[in-house]
This record gives C-alpha cells, structure tokens and sequence, in this order.
C-alpha cells in the first residue's frame, strides 16, 4: 500500500489535499480537520460514503461537491450499508475480471456524526461490521445533534446542557450517560477499532492508516470539538481538544481484535475535568453551586475508567 | 457544467455544458464531477494542475464568512505545518514543505491557524478582513511586544 509519509510534519504537508476549501462547516470545526487527515494519510482511491450530518449537508451543497474522491450520500442511516455495497461489487467485478484497473489500491470509508452513528445508523453499521467487509467506519463525535440545532444524541455526556436537555431549574441538562461506542464496536471482535484526537495528529494519523491497512471492518471514533454547541470561540478548537484528551474526558486508545487494549496517549499532566468543563458554555451551568455534584459525579467517572483502561492494557487479553 | 441528472421517472441523462438545474429537480438523485476529465489517481495532482469542474467547491468562496483574517509573515515562519495539519478549510498553502500564505477564496478567519503557531512573535495574526496587509506587515514589531 502507498502511504503518505507522516514522520513529521513538514513530510506531511507535502500530500496533495482532495479535501476542497469552501465547504460549509462552521469555522473553527473539527469535522473538516478530522477528514483532511484521513484523506491526506493515503495516496489510495477511495470511495467514502457519508451519514446525514454537518459533514454530508456542509460539503455537499448542490450545486457543489467538496471531495475530489468518489464520494456517496444516501440517507441518515446508511453510509455503513452504501460503502459496504461499494466494496461488495468490487470485489465481485475484481473476481469476474472487469475492473479497469484490477491493481490499484482501494480504500472504503464511511463517515458519521454521533447522531448517526451511536443513533439512527447503529444497526446498519453493527451490521456492515458483522458482515466483515474491508472498510473503515469514522465517527465525528461532536456529541450531539449540531446539524439540526444541538439536540442531545446518545453520545452527550451527562451534564451538557442541549436543546432538547436544557440546563434551567429543575434540570442541570442531560440526565443520561455517555455510550461507551468504542466498546461496542470491539466486542463486535473487529480487528481494529480506536478513539482519536485530531489535536494529537500524528497518533491519529497512524491509527487511520492502521485502519486502512487492516482487512476487514475498522470502527473509530473521533473526538470532534464544536464550536456552535459546545460554545466556545472558533479559534480555541485545538485548544478545547486538548482539554479533553489531557483531562482525559476522551481518552485515546485501540483495541484489536476485541481485546488487546492500547493506549496511545498518556497525557504527562492530567487535568482536573473542571478545566475542560469551564472552557465550554454547554457546561457553564454545573459551575453553581447546586450542580457541583455533577462535575464530581463526571470526575469520578473519568478516574474510574482511566483505571479500567490501564487495567486492560496492562492484563494485555 | 458536466453532470448526469436522474430525475423524477427515474431516468438518467448527461446535463447539457451550460446547463443548470433547480434543487426541486432533483428528485431521485444528482451525480456531479469533481473534475472535467477524467483523473488517474488525485492524490498525484498538484490541485493546481487539476481540471477542477465548476462543481467542485475549490472554485467557490466564503471569503464573504470573515470579518477578521489571518495575515502571514513569511519573516518569523519556521515552516513547521501546524497551521496547515489544523486548518479546517484547506486554506493553508504549502508546498515542497514550506508555508506560502493564506487562501484568502476559502479562509473562514476562525483563528485556529493563529492559535497553534509556535513561533514568538507569531508568524500568523488576526487583523480586521478591511485591513491591508501590508500596513498589518508594518505593524508586527508591535505585536511582537504585547505577545511577550
Ligand atoms: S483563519 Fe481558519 S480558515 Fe483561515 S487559514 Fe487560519 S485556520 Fe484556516
Ligand atoms: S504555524 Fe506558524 S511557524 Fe508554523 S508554518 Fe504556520 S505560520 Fe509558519
């Protein structure tokens, strides 16, 4: 497989983008940083399917196309199931003999926001994983619905004030907790499944071209700060992100094969989650006295979890 | 434009060179080329070397998104890429391993690129969008003080 050289920065800038400027996303959003990266870590083709979300409705504004790769929307659910059907008539038109060129290099992506992932399209991708096709699917966790005017998804976390779980008197925002996506998709036994962070790029970087390379089906989820929902200023996008992984709110790690458990980030200063909290006007509200429990509820959460995953890399089944 | 429509009674037809079509009309589906002729493989085509269609978004703007931008001094730039690997609009120019300025067609003036350069004065600073750049240019030595 030809792939981009990423030993360093300078080595990969030197990729020729096939993600076009002038695409609609807000400014400042991760989305498009995340999706620069998959495309800029691979010289393949490839054939990319896209769930109903910001990504699919901001670059694909007809009469406009922002991907210079075969690229495919059908529905909110389905990008698992198109991208699939690609790489099934592939194959078979390889093994029939009537592919142009039988040798060049493909590679199948499917791309989803949380709402279609941990949501509307969960079955169709639980089932593309479970057939065993040769894709990758990402999720664009911007944890919630940003596309439709931030309604909560099962990917926000509990305490996040959204529109459809307000932050007021009787409520401190969402009540439920966050699903724990990464585990589901690796005790579907695929081969690679990983959370990354484009503030981290060469991590992330590696962990798509480990996806890409690995035959059969790849989940990982993508950990896709928002400006518009989350509130914070555009340019703080990385800044946010770093927040996150460095209180380790979004911890970054890879599982093979259902149960080899890596993890690819350690940050050297954790940080209190309070930190990250503050930085976000979604969460301003825990701040008041009466809903400090919460961020304590959510620090407790994080520190277990953080045991639990060393754990498991450590036991290394 | 180059483009096949599908419409309604489900039939597929090549769009006409200047033909345009309504939303409304695309009912079934749309197929648009990215590029005018056919490509071998883009990831080895300079994007200025591609027949970019007038589908593809490259040949639009959102400059108009901006109220602040982004000014570039080639002067303090370590070329170092973080702008470029954390712009979101691919309006980071870079070629041969080094930065060459700003995409001004589809810059949104977010700020990010400015947040992430390391550089001390930073090679990168937010002006007003009405602001010439060369008079932000003279203005730098300023702005390398209240960055200490
Ligand atoms: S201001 Fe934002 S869009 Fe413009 S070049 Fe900088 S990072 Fe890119
Ligand atoms: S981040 Fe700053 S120093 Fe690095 S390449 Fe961009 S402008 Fe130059």
């Amino acid at each position: 497989m030809a792939i981009t050289s990423i030993k360093n920065l300078k080595e990969f800038s030197t990729t020729n983008e096939r993600f076009e400027g002038a695409h609609l996303l807000c400014p400042g959003c991760a989305h498009s940083m995340i999706v620069r990266e998959l495309l800029n870590c691979t010289d393949d083709n490839l054939v990319l399917a896209t769930n109903t979300g910001c990504l699919e409705v901001s670059t694909a504004v007809y009469p406009y196309t922002s991907w210079d790769t075969s690229w495919i929307h059908i529905g909110f659910e389905n990008a698992a199931s198109a991208v699939t059907g690609a790489e099934a008539m592939y194959k078979a038109r390889k093994r029939k003999g009537t592919l142009k060129d039988p040798d060049a290099p493909v590679k199948f992506v499917a791309f989803g926001g949380d709402g279609s992932t941990f949501d509307i399209g969960f079955q169709w991708i639980s089932g593309a994983v479970e057939r065993g096709h040769d894709f990758t699917y990402i999720c664009l966790d911007n944890e919630n619905y940003a596309n439709t005017g931030g309604q909560r998804s099962s990917a926000t976390p509990i305490g996040a004030h959204t529109s459809t779980a307000q932050a007021g008197r009787v409520s401190y925002g969402k009540k439920q907790k966050k699903k724990d996506i990464v585990g589901i998709f690796a005790a579907h036994g695929a081969p690679y499944v990983a959370q990354l962070s484009p503030n981290k790029w060469k991590i992330m970087a590696k962990g798509f071209q480990k996806a890409l390379e690995t035959e059969g089906p790849c989940f990982i989820n993508t950990v896709s700060a928002c400006t518009t929902e989350w509130k914070f200023d555009p340019k703080d996008t990385i800044h946010v992100t770093d927040l996150a992984t460095d209180s380790l709110m979004f911890p970054i790690y890879e599982i093979i094969n259902g149960t080899k458990l890596n993890i690819l980030y350690r940050p050297k200063n954790i940080i209190p989650v309070e930190e990250y909290l503050a930085a976000q006007g979604r969460y301003k509200h825990l701040f008041k006295p009466e809903n400090r429990h919460v961020i304590e509820q959510i620090q407790k959460e994080i520190d277990e979890k953080w045991e639990y995953l060393q754990r498991r890399e450590e036991a290394s089944v | 434009m180059k483009g096949v429509l599908a419409t309604e009674k489900r039939g597929i037809r090549e769009l006409g060179a200047e033909e345009m079509v309504g939303w409304d009309e695309v009912t079934q589906g749309v197929v648009l080329h990215s590029f005018d002729t056919e490509v071998e493989n883009v990831a080895h085509i300079r994007p200025e070397e591609r027949p970019y269609s007038d589908f593809n978004s490259y040949t639009a703007t959102v400059a108009s998104w901006r109220v602040i931008k982004p000014v570039y001094n080639r002067d303090v730039c370590i070329d170092c890429q973080n702008c470029w690997v954390w712009c979101p609009d691919t309006s980071i120019i870079s070629r041969d391993k080094q930065m060459l300025g700003i995409d001004y067609d589809h810059c949104k003036g977010c700020g990010v690129c400015v947040e992430v350069c390391p550089t001390n004065p930073k090679s990168l600073l937010m002006f007003a969008e009405a602001e010439d750049n060369e008079e932000a240019l003279a203005k730098w030595p300023e702005k390398k003080k209240k960055e200490k």
